[in-house]
């Protein structure tokens, strides 16, 4: 176990080296922040003034190598356009981007599995045949696209949840959350139905496919045969032994709710992390860049870790850090 | 009569309910830029600056016309050409309750230099002040190295904080909301990154009462949410609202919009430094020999075959105004006679002929798609009208983070651009856009086409050192005739800003695009 996780580790290590040299790289053959953000009315002297004050007059692996030395203090650097350390922008917006991702992977899991049973287990019959008919539509709508329509819907039309935006937050141990006041839940419900409907289509589709399979199985049609009741066959057998693939895709798919969900945080005005990279590529703000990806390389490396623990714990089989 | 009695408290707290979420005396408006600090003095970016506008004053402000009026100063002039005199206003009071002095001036003008890691730092505003000297508690004088008519327009851009409360404060000290004491219509109560700014109601602000209670700027960059959320009355008013749909909200009778000329003005630089241009060709892609730009008669038959008022129509919904000027009117500098260009496509051609491309060229025009109003649809109709006029033009746009780095390095032939003279006067146009590139001396630092004429730059020079504004303004506008007359740059159109509100709420529409409270009033 300790073998694997050190490995894991110094995998992470290099993958989190690897990242922040590209993007170094390739935001320094972009152009220059100055260039951008300085006033319209700033001379030449000045812009080469703030240039160096920011430290971007040095040469590229020079600046590469300061930052590594901050990094190793503890230091992603301050954003060029907030003035504020990158990780603490992050930080102060990770938050919403959670509570956000948790909501809509709640709403796709809770929905998703039962319904993908059902359409397993009854293919044939019209609930199975709808079920996935309609399933086809959260994957081919463009996400940007239903949330126009929702907004359009409950809040223009129907004038029921509020457009856009966070409701009131509260501090629990100083993270602040919305999701615990009735108004915060009405501003969360759409973006996380939003952002949840692809995944929900996708949980379904896994989860009939391996139901399916399931069915055909000998320990299937044996536990039948010993007359146990089909609840049991259906919730002990069937299911535990579809749940690995699904938690992969489960895993990696909150993965990547949390590190791009900008469409959703765009159209809902959502103040989370996706945006925030959007903004900062726009702006060439490195240190907030940089800071992100490491952040998000991070996410992926604990979240693979959980599925590898939960295929262990699922599955006798497999066994964490293999022969080791 | 339990259940009667279980109903009326139901109902009050209904109503209660009711009251509190429609209070008639709360703003709340739409916003469409990120909002990145709350230290006034920490980067010159508009979205921040429209906040500080409400919290603070400035010595000198701009009107609706982005026409110079005092604020905290009640008036200014020379002592001699480089020391300028301004007499305070008496009675101000910070929000923490503290009195408004010369001190907090200087203290503010000096805060500006010492902000760290500022990527546009305000400086660029101060830094004509060479020493400051207080005369009493609502009298300050400034010494400048030179004569330098353009002082009260730079301070027209210093929010004043005090002395008492910023002193050693930081920029992090403001973010999190601990020292943001202006003397402002408005206080400051909260800032939530990337969601909301709430502001209450200054009561003893020395100007003219606020009308809203709560003022809360919602930040909501994408336009359709923007709009949603106007029409779901989650907001009481927007700024910018997307140019398609402009005719579609001033239908809507629950909707009111409100226009104004920005100014902003959109162009196009023109190569005029190098030999040989790299994106002008031959109809088989070799470079042309010699740059075609150098010749004025191409540059003028470029001006003559944008049809401009096809692209207010069709392009921008109306929602432009096309110019042979680098200010709008009533602006300082602004040069009457100064008329748009006329579609002309047969003088174009003749012109063409004349310089000596009977048959054209080909020609890659190159522009931002993310900054201005609809860039790069403008790019594509102006790539279309220079085919017709037999210059066969591609266009390559890109967002402008990019686009920067490549085009301040010259090396595009033909360039968009959008300049907003924010100080409220021409030279700030003037300086940058279309003197001789000297960066010793400041100027020309956007002259991507490198455009010189010297008897421009001798004119402009002299404006320069003219304190006189009737003078200083002939002097400018003379300036400005002899550049665009020559085609230094191609004036395209300026911009239109445009709000809209729900019924019942008015504002007062800016040239300097600011969206600003105190600027609704209900009816």
């Amino acid at each position: 176990m300790l073998t694997f996780l050190l490995r894991r580790l110094s995998e992470s290590l290099i993958v989190l080296l690897a990242m922040s040299l590209l993007v170094f790289v390739g935001v320094y053959a972009i152009g220059n922040p100055v260039d951008l953000l300085i006033s319209p009315d700033a001379t030449a002297q000045d812009i080469e003034q703030v240039t160096k004050s920011l430290g971007l007059d040095k040469p590229l692996w020079s600046q590469y190598f300061y930052f590594l030395v901050q990094v190793l203090r503890g230091d992603l650097g301050h954003s060029f356009m907030f003035g504020t350390p990158a990780i603490e922008l992050l930080l102060n917006k990770m938050p919403a981007t959670m509570e956000l991702a948790t909501a809509a992977m709640l709403i796709a899991c809770t929905l998703g599995i039962p319904l993908g049973l059902i359409a397993g287990l009854k293919s044939q019959s019209w609930i199975g045949k709808t079920i996935m008919t309609v399933s086809i539509f959260g994957f081919s709508l463009p996400t940007f696209w239903v949330g126009l329509v929702l907004i359009m819907f409950f809040s223009v039309q129907l004038g029921w949840l509020p457009s856009s935006g966070r409701g009131p937050t509260i501090d629990l141990y100083g993270i602040s959350i919305s999701f615990l006041s009735w108004e915060g839940i009405k501003h969360l419900f759409l973006p996380a139905l939003n952002l949840a409907l692809f995944k929900l289509a996708l949980i379904i589709r896994l989860t009939r496919a391996g139901t399916q399979e399931a069915l055909m199985q000998d320990y299937v049609r044996y536990a039948r045969a010993k007359g146990l009741s089909e609840s049991r066959v259906i919730g002990v057998h069937i299911l535990k032994n579809i749940m690995i693939p699904i938690i992969t895709v489960i895993g990696l798919e909150f993965g990547s709710v949390i590190a791009f969900s900008i469409v959703t945080e765009s159209i809902f005005a959502w103040p989370g992390m996706g945006k925030l990279l959007i903004d900062s590529i726009n702006n060439l703000d490195r240190p907030v860049i940089v800071a992100y990806l490491c952040l998000i390389v991070v996410f992926f490396v604990i979240i693979n870790l959980v599925v590898d623990i939960l295929y262990a714990l699922l599955d006798p089989r497999v066994r964490v850090g293999g022969s080791a | 009569m339990n259940a009667r009695r279980f109903y009326a408290v139901i109902f009050s707290i209904l109503l209660s309910v009711g009251l509190s979420t429609t209070h008639a005396t709360d703003l709340s408006v739409g916003v469409g830029a990120d909002i990145t600090s709350m230290d006034p003095h920490f980067v010159n970016l508009f979205p921040n600056n429209g906040v500080a506008e409400h919290i603070y004053n400035k010595l000198v402000t701009l009107d609706p016309d982005s026409r110079l009026i005092p604020d905290l100063a009640e008036s200014w002039k020379t002592i001699n050409p480089t020391t300028w005199e301004f007499k305070l206003r008496k009675g101000v009071k910070f929000h923490d309750g503290g009195d408004f002095t010369a001190a907090d001036v200087v203290f503010t003008y000096d805060r500006v230099g010492k902000i760290p890691n500022s990527p546009g730092p305000f400086t660029v505003y101060t830094k004509a002040i060479v020493s400051s000297e207080i005369i009493d508690n609502y009298t300050i004088r400034f010494k400048t190295a030179a004569p330098y008519p353009l002082l009260p327009n730079d301070l027209s851009t210093i929010y004043i904080v005090s002395k008492k409360v910023a002193t050693n404060a930081t920029t992090e000290d403001f973010n999190a909301g601990k020292v943001n004491i202006g003397t402002g219509p408005y206080k400051f109560v909260e800032f939530k990154r990337g969601d909301r700014v709430e502001l209450i109601r200054n009561d003893n602000y020395w100007g003219k009462k606020p009308a809203w209670d709560k003022v809360t700027l919602r930040i909501l960059p994408n336009d359709p949410t923007r709009l949603a959320a106007l029409l779901s009355g989650d907001v009481d008013a927007i700024e910018n609202i997307p140019t398609p749909d402009f005719a579609k909200i001033k239908a809507n009778p629950n909707l009111s919009t409100f226009a104004k000329t920005s100014h902003r003005i959109i162009f196009f630089h023109l190569d005029q430094l190098h030999d040989q241009t790299p994106f002008a060709t031959d109809k088989d892609g070799k470079v042309l020999e010699k740059n075609p730009f150098k010749n004025l008669k191409v540059r003028q038959a470029i001006s003559k075959a944008i049809d401009r008022e096809s692209i207010n129509s069709r392009v921008m919904e109306g929602l432009s105004l096309p110019t042979g000027n680098l200010v709008p009117a009533p602006m300082f500098g602004h040069v009457p006679g100064l008329n748009p260009e006329k579609y002309d496509l047969d003088g174009a051609k003749k012109l063409l002929a004349e310089a000596g491309y009977p048959n054209g060229f080909n020609l890659t025009l190159h522009a931002p798609n993310n900054r201005y109003v609809n860039d790069d649809q403008i790019a594509q109709a102006v790539a279309q009208m220079l085919t017709r006029a037999g210059i066969t033009t591609k266009v390559v746009t890109m967002p402008m983070g990019v686009y920067l780095g490549h085009a301040s390095k010259l090396e595009y032939s033909m360039a968009m651009l959008g300049w907003g003279a924010s100080t409220g006067e021409s030279s700030s146009a003037l300086r940058p856009l279309l003197a001789t590139y000297t960066p010793e001396k400041g100027l020309g630092g956007f002259n991507w086409g490198r455009y010189s004429n010297t008897e421009m730059d001798s004119v402009l020079a002299k404006a320069m050192s003219t304190i006189d504004d009737k003078e200083r303004e002939i002097l400018l506008q003379n300036a400005a005739t002899l550049a665009l007359k020559d085609i230094g740059l191609v004036t395209l159109h300026h911009q239109i800003n445009t709000w809209a509100t729900r019924k019942g709420v008015v504002y007062t529409p800016r040239t300097d695009e600011y969206t600003l409270a105190k600027e609704f009033q209900s009816k």
